[in-house]
C-alpha cells in the first residue's frame, strides 16, 4: 500500500500551509492546547467562505466570551447537543436560498459543525445520527479530547479505557474508566456517508487534506480529531503535539479514512510497526495508576483494531472497490 | 379570488405557511398536529412549496434546525405539540433570546403524565416565560389567518421575535371548517422579504451565540423584554394592515356581549366559541353575561384588559384555566388577570375555574356552572381562592 | 469593554460584529516562561509557527519572533523545534 508521508513531515507545514489566520489569537484556551491548533489548520483549509456551527464546550468558550470572538468567519452556537441539528437547519437554509435565487448557487458556502467528544459522543449523538442520515452536504468535526474538560475533566463515552477521569476516578476500588472507548468513526461510517476520517492536529497537512476533501465529498462527512488536552490529562503543556504523535505511531489513535462507509485506507503507517502503547499511556497522569495487566489489555486491543483496519484496507482494495470508490465519488 | 372552502383546520394551517412561502420547514410528526407536517412535506414533494422541508429526528432537533435556518437568512416554520414542546423547550428559550423570528404552529394538546394526546393548554402554559410571542387562535379561520400573519409580525426588524400559534388539538386541527384562503396574488406584498440583520453570512462574518458573562447578561434581557413589550405596536399595525385589506380583524381582547355583562368567562382557544353559545341562550333566560377572549397572550395585554374589565358594569370575571400549576396558583391565566387589574379601583372580581383538562368535554351545563360560579361570588362578596375544577368527578 | 454599556448600547442578541476582535485581549500575562530563540542555530523552518496554538509566532524580517503579548509559554515550540535552538525562560517578576 503505498501511502504519502510528505502530510506528515514537521517541517513541510510551514511551507505548504496557507498563511491567512482566521481563528484569532486572543482566545482563552489553556496553554498548550492541541484542538486549538487544530482549528486554525481546520480553517485555513476551509477558508474564509465557511459557517461554524459549535456545540457548547471548551472550544466554543474559549473562542466568545462577550464582548471578544476569535472567529474570523461566520460562526453560531446555540446549544450543547445540537451543533450537527443547527448546522443541518444553516445548511438547508443555504440550499433553499440558492435555490429561490437569494444567494448566489454558484458561491460555495462551507458548513462545519465542530463538537467536542461530550456534545458529539453523548448528548450529541442524536443530532449526528439524523444529519448524517439525511447526508447533509455539512462537515462535522469532533475534538476529541476523551473527556467533559470545560466542566472540569469528567468522563464521557469517548474516555478511553482505564483513565481518570473526575467522574472515573480511581479510587480504592476503582481502575478509572471501566469500558471501552465509543468508536464514533465507525458509528459515523455506519451511515454510509460519502467521507469518514481520523485526524490529529500533530499532522497538520494531513488534517488539512482530510478537511478539504470532507468539504467536497458532495454529502455529510465527519472528521474525528484527536485532541490532546494537557490541563486535562495530566501532561506537560509543551507535549501536546509529541503526544499527539505518540497515539498515532502506537496505535492508539490510528490515521486512516472511509469512503462512503465501506472503502477503508489507512493514512499513515508507522514505518517501524506500531511502538508499545505503554509509551503512550506513561506520559500522562491519568493512566499512572495503570497495572501491567490493564496496559496490555489496552495493548492487545490496539492490535486487535489496528489489524482489524489492515484487513478492511486490504479488503477493499480490489479493483472492484477502487472501480466503485470512483462511481460513488462521481454521483456524490 | 379568495375561495371558501371546507377544509381539515390543520392543512389550512399548513396552506398558510405555504402561503407566507417558508424556506425551510423543521418538523416533527406529533398528535395532533401531524397533518400539518404532513400536508407541507406533500406541497413540498410536488413542487408546490418551494423549500427545504428537514425530515428531523426529534422536536429538539427541529426547532435547533428551524433556529440556524433562521440565522442563516431563511424563513423558517415547525410545529408541534405537548411532549414535543416540552422536549424543545431548551430551545425555545434560545430561539427567542437569539432573536430568531421563527413560527410555530402549536396544536395545544396536554403534557404527559398520563400520557393524552388530547386538548387542553398545559403545554403552552409551560412556554409561558419563554420570550416568544404568543396567540391564540379560536377557530380555523383564525388559525389560518394568524399563521400566515404570524411571519409578517415575527420578521419585523423593530420585532425579531418568534411567535407562537396556538390553536386546539383535535377540536380545531381535525375539524373540517369553511375557511377564506387566499390566493398568492391577493397576498402580494403583504409579507416583506426576511431580511435578518445579523444573519450568517460568509460576506460578512459575526459571532452569533457568545458566552454572557455576569456583566452582561442583564442588559441581555432588558433588551429582550424591551423588545417584546414593544412589540405590540407591531402587531397591532400588522393586524390593521390586515383588517383593511381583507376585511377580518383581530384584536388583542375580544369580547362578546361583555358591554353591558355582570359576569364574563374569560377564555383562550376553541372554548370561546362554545361559550359564546352558552351566552346566547343564556341571554335569552334573562342573564347578563358575556365572554372575555384573551387572544393575545405574551405580550400580555394589560391595558386593553383593563378597559375591558373595569369601571365598566362587569362586576366579576371568571377565568377558565385549561392547565394547572401544581402547588401553585392553580389558575395560571387566572392569577395573571388577577395580578394585571391589582392597582385598578374598579376592576371586578376574578375567580377562578379549571375545566377541559386532557381533553374532557367542557358541556353547557359546566359553562353554565362556571358563570354561577362568578354570581355565586358577587351573592357572597367573597374572591375564592380555590379554583374550582369543573367536571371533576369528586 | 462592557464596563458602562447601558442596556441600549449592546448590540442586538449580543451578537459580536467585530470578526477577530480577541486579538484586543492579550493572554501574554498568562506565561511563566517565554520562548528564547537562538537566530545562530535557527534554519528558519517555521516549525515553532506551525505548531504553536496561539499563532503567537510572527514572520518579522525573515526570522519567526515570538510576540509576547499572546504567547502563554506552553512550551510547545521549544519541545517541537528540530534544531533544540529554542529555550523557555522564566518572566522576570514585575
Amino acid at each position: 500500500m503505498r501511502r504519502s508521508l510528505a502530510n506528515f513531515s514537521k517541517t513541510l507545514v510551514y511551507k505548504r500551509a496557507p498563511r491567512h489566520e482566521l481563528f484569532a489569537r486572543g482566545h482563552r484556551a489553556c496553554q498548550g492546547c492541541a484542538p486549538a491548533l487544530g482549528i486554525r489548520y481546520i480553517l485555513k483549509a476551509a477558508g474564509p467562505n465557511t459557517i461554524v456551527v459549535s456545540a457548547t464546550g471548551c472550544m466554543e468558550i474559549v473562542s466568545s466570551p462577550f464582548p471578544y470572538t476569535s472567529w474570523g468567519v461566520p460562526w453560531i452556537h446555540v446549544a450543547f447537543e445540537n451543533a450537527a441539528a443547527v448546522a443541518s437547519g444553516v445548511e438547508a437554509a443555504i440550499r433553499a436560498l440558492k435555490r429561490k435565487g437569494r444567494l448566489n448557487p454558484e458561491k460555495r458556502v462551507n458548513v462545519i459543525a465542530l463538537a467536542g467528544d461530550g456534545g458529539t459522543a453523548d448528548i450529541g449523538l442524536q443530532a449526528l445520527s439524523g444529519m448524517l442520515a439525511r447526508n447533509h452536504n455539512v462537515l462535522y468535526i469532533c475534538y476529541d479530547n476523551e473527556a467533559y474538560m470545560n466542566t472540569g475533566v469528567q468522563g464521557s463515552s469517548a474516555t478511553p479505557y482505564g483513565a481518570h477521569t473526575t467522574t472515573t476516578p480511581v479510587g480504592r476500588v476503582s481502575m478509572g474508566q471501566g469500558y471501552w472507548k465509543k468508536n464514533l468513526a465507525a458509528i459515523a461510517a455506519a451511515h454510509e456517508i460519502p467521507y469518514v476520517a481520523t485526524a490529529c492536529p500533530s499532522y497538520p497537512l494531513d488534517l488539512m487534506e482530510k478537511v478539504k476533501k470532507a468539504l467536497s465529498c458532495g454529502g455529510a462527512s465527519y472528521i474525528h480529531m484527536f485532541a490532546v488536552c494537557p490541563t486535562g490529562w495530566g501532561c506537560p503543556s509543551s507535549q501536546a503535539i509529541k503526544i499527539g504523535r505518540l497515539a498515532v505511531e502506537t496505535g492508539i489513535f490510528p490515521l486512516y479514512e472511509v469512503y462512503h462507509g465501506k472503502i477503508y485506507r489507512i493514512s499513515y503507517e508507522p514505518p517501524k510497526g506500531l511502538r508499545p502503547v505503554e509509551e503512550y499511556l506513561r506520559t500522562q497522569k491519568r493512566f499512572r495508576h495503570l497495572g501491567r495487566e490493564a496496559v496490555e489489555r489496552i495493548q492487545k486491543r490496539v492490535c486487535e483494531h489496528w489489524n482489524w483496519l489492515k484487513m478492511l484496507e486490504e479488503m477493499t482494495s480490489t479493483e472492484e472497490f477502487e472501480e466503485r470508490l470512483v462511481e460513488l465519488c462521481a454521483e456524490a | 379570488m379568495a375561495k371558501r372552502v371546507g377544509i381539515e383546520v390543520a392543512l389550512a394551517i399548513a396552506e398558510a405557511a405555504a402561503l407566507a412561502e417558508v424556506d425551510v420547514v423543521s418538523a416533527y410528526p406529533i398528535t395532533p398536529q401531524t397533518h400539518i407536517v404532513e400536508h407541507l412535506a406533500e406541497l413540498v414533494a410536488d413542487g408546490e412549496l418551494n423549500a427545504e422541508f428537514i425530515t428531523v429526528e426529534s422536536e429538539h432537533t427541529a426547532m435547533s434546525a428551524a433556529l440556524g435556518a433562521s440565522l442563516a437568512g431563511a424563513r423558517a416554520f415547525t410545529s408541534t405539540s405537548s411532549q414535543g414542546l416540552a422536549l424543545m423547550n431548551e430551545i425555545v428559550y434560545i430561539t427567542s433570546s437569539m432573536r430568531a423570528p421563527v413560527v410555530m404552529a402549536l396544536a395545544n394538546r396536554a403534557l404527559s403524565a398520563p400520557i393524552s394526546i388530547w386538548n387542553d393548554h398545559s403545554d403552552v402554559m409551560n412556554e409561558r416565560d419563554t420570550g416568544w410571542i404568543s396567540i391564540f387562535a379560536n377557530n380555523g379561520q383564525e388559525a389560518y389567518d394568524l399563521t400566515f400573519m404570524a411571519f409578517k409580525i415575527a420578521e419585523h426588524p423593530e420585532v425579531l421575535l418568534p411567535v407562537m400559534i396556538n390553536f386546539d388539538g383535535f377540536i380545531l386541527t381535525h375539524v373540517i371548517e369553511p375557511i377564506h384562503m387566499f390566493d398568492k396574488e391577493e397576498v402580494e406584498g403583504f409579507i416583506p422579504p426576511y431580511n435578518h440583520p445579523h444573519k450568517l453570512d460568509v460576506d460578512n462574518p459575526k459571532t452569533l451565540g457568545p458566552v454572557g458573562l455576569p456583566d452582561i447578561y442583564t442588559e441581555v434581557k432588558k433588551q429582550q423584554e424591551v423588545a417584546i413589550r414593544n412589540s405590540r405596536k407591531y402587531i397591532d399595525q400588522v393586524w390593521d394592515e390586515f383588517a383593511d385589506r381583507f376585511g377580518r380583524r383581530y384584536r388583542a381582547v375580544e369580547t362578546y356581549y361583555a358591554d353591558d355583562a355582570e359576569v364574563v368567562l374569560i377564555t383562550q382557544g376553541s372554548v370561546t366559541e362554545a361559550a359564546e353559545v352558552v351566552v346566547d341562550e343564556m341571554r335569552k333566560r334573562g342573564k347578563k353575561w358575556g365572554v372575555v377572549s384573551l387572544r393575545l397572550w405574551r405580550p400580555f395585554p394589560f391595558e386593553d384588559l383593563k378597559k375591558v374589565l373595569c369601571g365598566g358594569s362587569i362586576k366579576c370575571a371568571v377565568v377558565l384555566d385549561r392547565a394547572i400549576s401544581f402547588g401553585g396558583p392553580l389558575g395560571i391565566v387566572m392569577s395573571e388577570v388577577r395580578s394585571a387589574l391589582y392597582s385598578d379601583p374598579g376592576r371586578p372580581a376574578v375567580v377562578g375555574v379549571t375545566a377541559g383538562l386532557g381533553g374532557r368535554d367542557i358541556k353547557f351545563e359546566d359553562y353554565v356552572k362556571m358563570y354561577e360560579i362568578g354570581e355565586e361570588c358577587l351573592r357572597t362578596g367573597k374572591e375564592p381562592e380555590e379554583v374550582v375544577i369543573v367536571g371533576l368527578r369528586e | 469593554m462592557i464596563e458602562g454599556l447601558s442596556w441600549r448600547q449592546i448590540p442586538l442578541a449580543l451578537v459580536i460584529e467585530d470578526a477577530g476582535n480577541s486579538v484586543l485581549y492579550k493572554t501574554g500575562d498568562w506565561k511563566t516562561h517565554y520562548p528564547v530563540v537562538d537566530y545562530e542555530l535557527c534554519i528558519n523552518c517555521g516549525v515553532c509557527w506551525s505548531f504553536c496554538p496561539e499563532c503567537a509566532f510572527e514572520e518579522v524580517d525573515g526570522r519567526f519572533v515570538v510576540n509576547r503579548d499572546y504567547c502563554k509559554g506552553c512550551g510547545i515550540c521549544a519541545q517541537e523545534c528540530p534544531k533544540n535552538c529554542i529555550t523557555m525562560v522564566e518572566e522576570e517578576a514585575e
